[in-house]
């Protein structure tokens, strides 16, 4: 491996490692509330509303990421009530699209732990809460949620490293994110080698990092 | 729906056979990984040091690093090493690698570091003491592998496999940044010459959930046939 060729272009790649971090960060944030909200509707006994939490993990989950940011992207700008409303102002974007496109993908995921932490939540628990006399609002924020908060993390970890593998794909919507840059060195040097250690062991630095940090939280929070 | 004609008016038949094409990528894909698993997977459990860090080193690298990147290393970088190759074998000349082969390579790489953990996992998690029967039965440590620990792995990793085509299906969807005309590439180019990008790649997520719906209940009756008897 040449060594200049590195240190040439490694300051650009770090430099593109931020709007990376950037987009990872904010997504998973959105989509912490996405996901959330989607579980409770999950467990909801509306039929409509539990069918619409369902359709909507089953269809982002069932198609690929790509395809989300193109319909967000390409797709929005064609419907003229989009393109006059205030909406406009993010959607024209590809910013906010990717960030949006992310958010609703990642929320799905995300929904999918949650509801299942939630429902192995043991039953006695639950009922030994009720007979203490808590309320339904105090069972849920003091009981059910640090409970599911745990349970879900090994599984949210996975997504974590699955979103920020994803936020990639802001580059094909002319994001100069990590691997945006690191096609265009590509392109324009014709070194892909080079560029793929330089740029993978950044993305794995980060997923080392996060994995890491999952690991801890796991033994902080351990009530075993 | 004129847009979906079948023939020189609509883009029907374009978009039927690039779906093919997604079908017969994935597929290319999803066989090298198994290919590439079982040899990664038996580093991963043997004993050997070397050849466990060789493994986790496959695992780690291709599940840590975007999927995008790692095609834009073997397009960019396919063809170099292919004439590499050739030239240590006398052939001075340029090759062209072909777009399918760079994309089940790529794909089949990342969906094997998949499958490898999977097939780790379903081996480990058969029981220790079948190794000791079959040793006291007298089996050869050859057929020991072949006809009682791949058989009960194999049914034990089926839900995950599943999991890993839906991955590598999904996956398939990044080689249209190489050209290879499959659902999305074909999406692309129909929304750029009607301009009706949302049509088309609304159609292109239906296609998709048809594919993954479609193989969700081929697994549910291939897991229903192999547990019987469970």
């Amino acid at each position: 491996m040449d060594i200049n060729f590195a240190l040439e272009h490694f300051p650009r790649l770090l430099k593109a490692t931020k709007l990376t971090i950037e987009l990872t960060l904010l997504s998973l944030f959105f989509g912490i509330f996405v996901g959330v909200f989607f579980a409770i509707l999950r467990t909801s006994k509306n039929k409509i509303l539990f069918f619409i939490a369902y359709y909507y993990s089953y269809i982002l989950r069932g198609t690929p990421l790509l395809v989300q940011i193109f319909i967000i992207y390409f797709g929005l700008a064609q419907i003229e009530w989009i393109r006059e409303s205030f909406l406009w102002i993010f959607l024209k974007e590809p910013y906010s699209c990717a960030i949006l496109a992310f958010t609703l993908n990642t929320g799905a995921y995300t929904s999918e732990i949650f509801r299942s932490a939630f429902e192995t939540i043991n039953k006695g628990i639950v009922e030994a809460a009720n007979g203490l006399g808590l309320s339904k609002l105090n069972t849920f924020f003091k009981i059910k949620l640090p409970i599911a908060i745990r349970q879900s993390l090994p599984a949210y970890g996975n997504e974590m490293i699955l979103m920020l593998k994803g936020t990639s794909l802001a580059s094909t919507v002319t994001l100069l994110d990590l691997t945006g840059v690191a096609k265009h060195i590509i392109s324009t040097t014709f070194r892909p080698v080079e560029v793929f250690i330089i740029a993978g062991s950044i993305y794995l630095i980060m997923t080392f990092v996060v994995h890491n940090f999952i690991k801890f939280l796991e033994r902080r929070y351990d009530y075993n | 729906m004129g847009l979906l004609a079948y023939g020189d008016t609509g883009w029907g038949d374009e978009l039927f056979f690039a779906t093919l094409m997604t079908i017969a990528v994935a597929a290319a894909a999803i066989f090298i990984g198994f290919f590439l698993a079982a040899i990664f997977a038996s580093f991963k459990l043997s004993k050997i040091k070397i050849l466990n860090l060789i493994g986790s080193f496959y695992t780690t690298v291709f599940r840590g690093v975007p999927e995008l990147l790692v095609i834009y290393l073997f397009f960019f970088g396919g063809s170099g090493a292919v004439m590499f190759v050739a030239k240590i074998f006398g052939y001075d000349g340029y090759i062209e690698v072909n777009a399918f082969l760079t994309g089940a390579f790529s794909i089949g790489i990342i969906s094997g570091a998949y499958s490898t953990e999977v097939f780790r996992g379903a081996v480990q998690s058969i029981n220790k003491g079948q190794f000791e029967a079959s040793e006291v039965l007298g089996f050869k440590k050859k057929i020991y592998y072949y006809k009682i620990i791949i058989p009960q792995m194999l049914r034990l990793a089926l839900p995950n496999i599943s999991n890993v085509w839906q991955i590598t299906l999904k996956d398939t969807s990044l080689i249209s940044v190489t050209g290879l005309v499959e659902i999305m590439r074909q999406s692309y180019i129909a929304a750029g010459s009607t301009r009706d990008p949302l049509f088309f790649y609304s159609f292109a997520a239906v296609l998709y959930l048809f594919l993954t719906f479609l193989s969700m209940r081929l697994f549910n009756k291939l897991e229903k046939y192999y547990s019987r008897g469970y």
